[in-house]
């Protein structure tokens, strides 16, 4: 029920405790942390820089964290992403999710990585070595898997 | 209007945020756009390819087909790559 954009790393312990803090309806969590990898294969740092898109995100990460929270019963969730230039090995991005019971949190978690993949409006820039940088591609396989749970979704309603 | 511009569609274009008022004969997304590559070689070359651009309006995602009026934020990027 929480969404952040920050330039700050993030301490997921810390981040996991204050969400289930006083909440004793929670019988699982789960928690996907997003790292840069390096893609560069030992060209350039392997550094990247996020720009994204002020305002529209926050809608977008908040809209998304609705959505999980009406098809699942949850308790409590969590989305953080960051921007500005990271390196490899870096924290990107923080996804924890709370419920009674242990499929929801499991289901919600990889619902809400796939969805953010496609719909928050985010962008990677990669340092590719000499001074050279090249925005990253979106992948179909992004796609294919965010269409799969409105494919859900469209099963789920039709029963 | 105001229009920005994210990604290698702002590096390309020069521009990152400007306002304009609607042109005369846009009504829509795609007109903007059309208009948009008159200004120069540079928007030419960056809206090249509209498949590969996508638009939001007033923050909300939209499409080439999607009305303007002429008070609205609009959006142009391309497919996005977060997470």
């Amino acid at each position: 029920m929480t969404v952040r954009v920050q330039r700050e790393d993030f301490d997921v312990g810390a981040e996991m405790a204050a969400l289930t803090r006083g909440n004793t309806q929670i019988g699982g969590v789960t928690s996907f942390v997003g790292l840069v990898r390096d893609m560069g294969g030992g060209a350039g740092s392997g550094a990247m820089t996020l720009e994204h898109y002020p305002g529209m995100t926050e809608k977008m990460l908040a809209a998304i964290d609705d959505e999980a929270h009406a098809r699942w019963p949850l308790e409590a969730s969590l989305v953080v992403h960051r921007y500005g230039r990271l390196e490899p090995g870096d924290q990107i991005v923080l996804i924890i999710v709370a419920s009674p019971h242990r499929a929801a949190a499991f289901e919600a978690c990889h619902f809400l990585i796939d969805w953010l993949k496609t719909k928050a409006p985010f962008w990677k820039l990669e340092e590719t070595g000499a001074g050279e940088a090249r925005w990253v591609e979106a992948r179909e396989s992004d796609d294919a898997a965010a269409e799969r749970w409105a494919a859900n979704s469209r099963r789920e309603a039709a029963e | 209007m105001k229009i920005l511009y994210f990604a290698w569609l702002r590096q390309r274009t020069g521009t990152g945020e400007e306002e304009i008022s609607l042109p005369e004969g846009v009504h829509d997304v795609a007109g903007l756009i059309d208009w948009l590559k008159g200004r120069g070689p540079e928007y030419l070359e960056a809206f090249s390819d509209t498949s590969a651009i996508r638009v939001a309006v007033n923050q909300e995602f939209a499409t080439l087909e999607t009305v303007l009026r002429g008070n609205e934020e609009v959006a142009l990027f391309p497919p996005m790559t977060g997470g």
